[in-house]
């Protein structure tokens, strides 16, 4: 074991991944000599060469619609996409293309690749480096949509992106790329797409959450206890497909949920969520289902604190499921 | 006129004129080669017409002609290796025939029937095989390039001799995902033909409003790529420019761009009518210039074709398409279970579920 952050496991299953399988190739802007803005990807290519670790031109469109063509090949592309805000160049390419080439073609054409990419806010980097738009994939067929929130998961969920035979978004919470320090197997290991992890188990409130805002629903839980409110936390992991038999079975114990999303609220993976309980939980439910989310205003700069779920909203919030 | 000359080799000049072109020497084709290629035309064009027919009867949803232009993408396609990847789009059937896609195959993917090798999931036209690594079409114009250059790309990391052929049209250059595609293909010198066939329109947007350029082909220059510009009606010149680009693929100097001029004949798609926005005479004009017509005149010169040969050649290739159209319309829809087939590689519990209600369903639908 080693402690590390979610830079360094992302790293060093990256660096595993590429000496195992030689059809892994990491492409994107700056990735290279650099390592990538965030350093990600710091020392692969002096490891494995400017082949496999590639600076590309600055074109998010390019990197995914080439990346789609490696993967059709017989290669495992993992792309990045220095911000998740960048990637909507590339977004007819992962909705039309990546995410539906199994389909049409009959399971002829899949096209296993991972687009890795930092979302979410909290860095004051205002409309453009701060946005989740986890929903959009989650909306499309074909996609799969994964988000860790700590080293341990961020190195575990992407060996098992990286081996998956369909396209992962990979969304790594940039906010927490350092402060989220753990002890992180130096070997293999995957974590399985589609499985939740119960963070912390409770008995009044089932709270769901995923990437940098566990931490804030973690924080809030501190202040939450001690108005004698136990929360169950369910960290999904993987967006899509999400587990939602964790979920429904933590509602049914608790009968009371809440999602917590810094995405905007309005058409947010939080609405599907509380939908699902309705559907499969509301004979058990002892109050209403709320979310804490980010506003439906673009991402803002100076305001951001205002904008983002906090401790203090997670605790009115649970206090009013209570009353 | 740029300085791009048109490459040429037959000597009938039907699509150029004098001046303007770069006389090729004839490539090396045997007798069977050049019946192959003929056989390939006639028989992609008696295609066109059998569904176009059935488009009108009402027993094909759409359809796609490639009459005219047959020569682009049977020239192109025969001139490419097996090992090759071929990323078409949806106006090249005759380079899937050629690289051996058999026709009951292809006229099952436009039936959407059971044995369709997509089951039945896409429009006609938008078929893709594996064993001749012809990718699978989709509808979005000029996806495909970026994907041709990404395989071509990822097979030289991989220390491949693969070369790749992406296809498009003239209206494909002016989306994004040609300029990014050939922009990588510049930068990495990607083993990639990108295959230009300039029919003159993107449904009713004619070559002028695309683009103030004066060609496609000058485009290359920008990108640091080759270009070629070539008589698409002429099949030997496409041959012998691609097998050069080929060859330069394969050297590792990189990608080509090839403009090939020709005319889309037909209309764009079932759903449109040209005679709102073209003229006859530019119609009969090209029509004057038919790639059939010209490579059957070739062959006459030569003493490989007469009236005999294409009467029995005729009669031959309608009645293969007719066979394969009486089997298809045999065979009946894909099972409703596959509808959730294949969304991933595995079916999720989320899938699971609605495919438990819908099968619920369909069960109730044939009981009324």
């Amino acid at each position: 074991m080693a402690v590390m952050n979610i830079i360094q496991a992302i790293n060093n299953a990256l660096r595993l991944e590429m000496r195992r399988d030689k059809r892994v190739v990491i492409m994107g802007e700056d990735v290279g000599k650099f390592g990538g803005v965030f350093r990600a990807t710091s020392g692969l290519a002096d490891e494995f060469g400017a082949a496999r670790v590639v600076d590309t031109p600055l074109s998010e469109g390019g990197i995914i619609g080439t990346a789609i063509g490696m993967a059709l090949y017989g290669m495992r592309p993992v792309p990045e996409i220095q911000f998740a805000d960048f990637i909507f160049p590339g977004f007819d390419q992962i909705v039309n293309e990546a995410a539906k080439s199994r389909y049409r073609s009959g399971a002829q054409f899949p096209v296993p690749m991972v687009i890795r990419t930092p979302y979410g806010g909290g860095i004051r980097g205002g409309h453009y480096h701060s946005q989740s738009p986890e929903a959009y994939f989650i909306h499309t067929p074909g996609l799969k949509v994964v988000v860790p929130s700590n080293p341990y998961e961020a190195k575990g969920l992407l060996l098992s992106a990286i081996r998956d035979e369909d396209p992962v978004i990979f969304l790594e919470p940039k906010r927490v790329y350092r402060a989220s320090k753990g002890e992180v197997p130096e070997g293999e290991y995957t974590i399985p797409l589609g499985k939740a992890d119960i963070t912390q188990a409770g008995t009044d409130i089932t709270v769901i959450a995923w990437g940098s805002m566990l931490h804030t629903v973690l924080k809030a839980e501190k202040e939450v206890r001690k108005e004698n409110i136990s929360l169950e936390i369910v960290n999904l992991r993987t967006l899509s497909p999400w587990d939602f038999e964790t979920v429904i079975e933590s509602v049914k114990k608790t009968g009371r949920a809440l999602v917590v999303q810094e995405a905007p609220k309005t058409c947010g993976f939080g609405g599907e969520i509380v939908a699902t309980i309705m559907e499969k939980a509301f004979f058990n439910l002892q109050a209403p289902v709320l979310r804490v989310t980010g506003w439906d205003t673009p991402f803002p700069y100076t305001l951001e604190n205002d904008y983002l779920p906090n401790p203090a909203r997670i605790l009115d919030a649970c206090k009013r499921i209570m009353e | 006129m740029s300085h791009y000359k048109i490459h040429t080799v037959m000597k009938d000049n039907a699509t150029v004129r004098p001046g303007e072109c770069t006389r090729l020497d004839e490539p090396n084709l045997s007798v069977e080669d050049l019946k192959l290629l003929y056989r390939t035309m006639v028989l992609n064009r008696n295609l066109d017409g059998k569904m176009l027919n059935l488009q009108r009867q009402g027993r094909l949803g759409f359809y796609l002609t490639s009459t005219g232009e047959e020569a682009t993408h049977i020239g192109s396609a025969f001139a490419m290796a097996k090992n090759d990847w071929v990323f078409p789009c949806y106006r090249e059937p005759g380079a899937a025939l050629i690289r051996g896609f058999a026709l009951q195959d292809y006229v099952n993917q436009c039936y959407g029937n059971a044995d369709d090798l997509a089951k039945g999931r896409q429009m006609p036209c938008h078929y893709g095989h594996k064993e001749t690594h012809l990718v699978t079409i989709s509808s979005p114009v000029g996806t495909q390039i970026p994907h041709a250059v990404g395989a071509a790309w990822g097979a030289k990391i991989k220390g491949d001799d693969t070369v790749v052929i992406g296809y498009f049209g003239d209206g494909a250059t002016s989306q994004g995902d040609f300029h990014v595609g050939i922009n990588f293909a510049g930068v990495y010198k990607a083993p990639v033909i990108l295959f230009c066939r300039n029919n003159g329109y993107a449904i009713s947007t004619p070559f002028a409003t695309q683009t103030a350029s004066e060609s496609i082909v000058i485009k290359a220059q920008a990108y640091g790529v080759e270009g070629v510009l070539v008589d698409g009606n002429d099949i030997l010149a496409v041959i012998a420019v691609t097998r050069r680009a080929h060859e330069r693929a394969r050297s590792g100097k990189g990608a080509t761009l090839i403009e090939a001029l020709t005319y889309r004949v037909g209309a764009h798609s079932t759903s449109d009518d040209p005679t709102v926005y073209r003229q006859d005479e530019e119609l009969n004009e090209w029509k004057e210039k038919d790639p059939i017509e010209r490579l059957k005149n070739y062959m006459k010169e030569k003493n490989i074709w007469n009236v005999d040969y294409e009467h029995r050649l005729q009669e031959e290739t309608k009645a293969e398409v007719n066979l394969a159209v009486e089997r298809a319309e045999k065979i009946g829809p894909p099972p409703v279970e596959s509808l959730f087939d294949d969304v991933f590689a595995d079916l999720n519990p989320i899938l699971r579920e609605q495919k438990q209600e819908m099968l619920r369903f369909v069960g109730s639908h044939k009981e009324e």
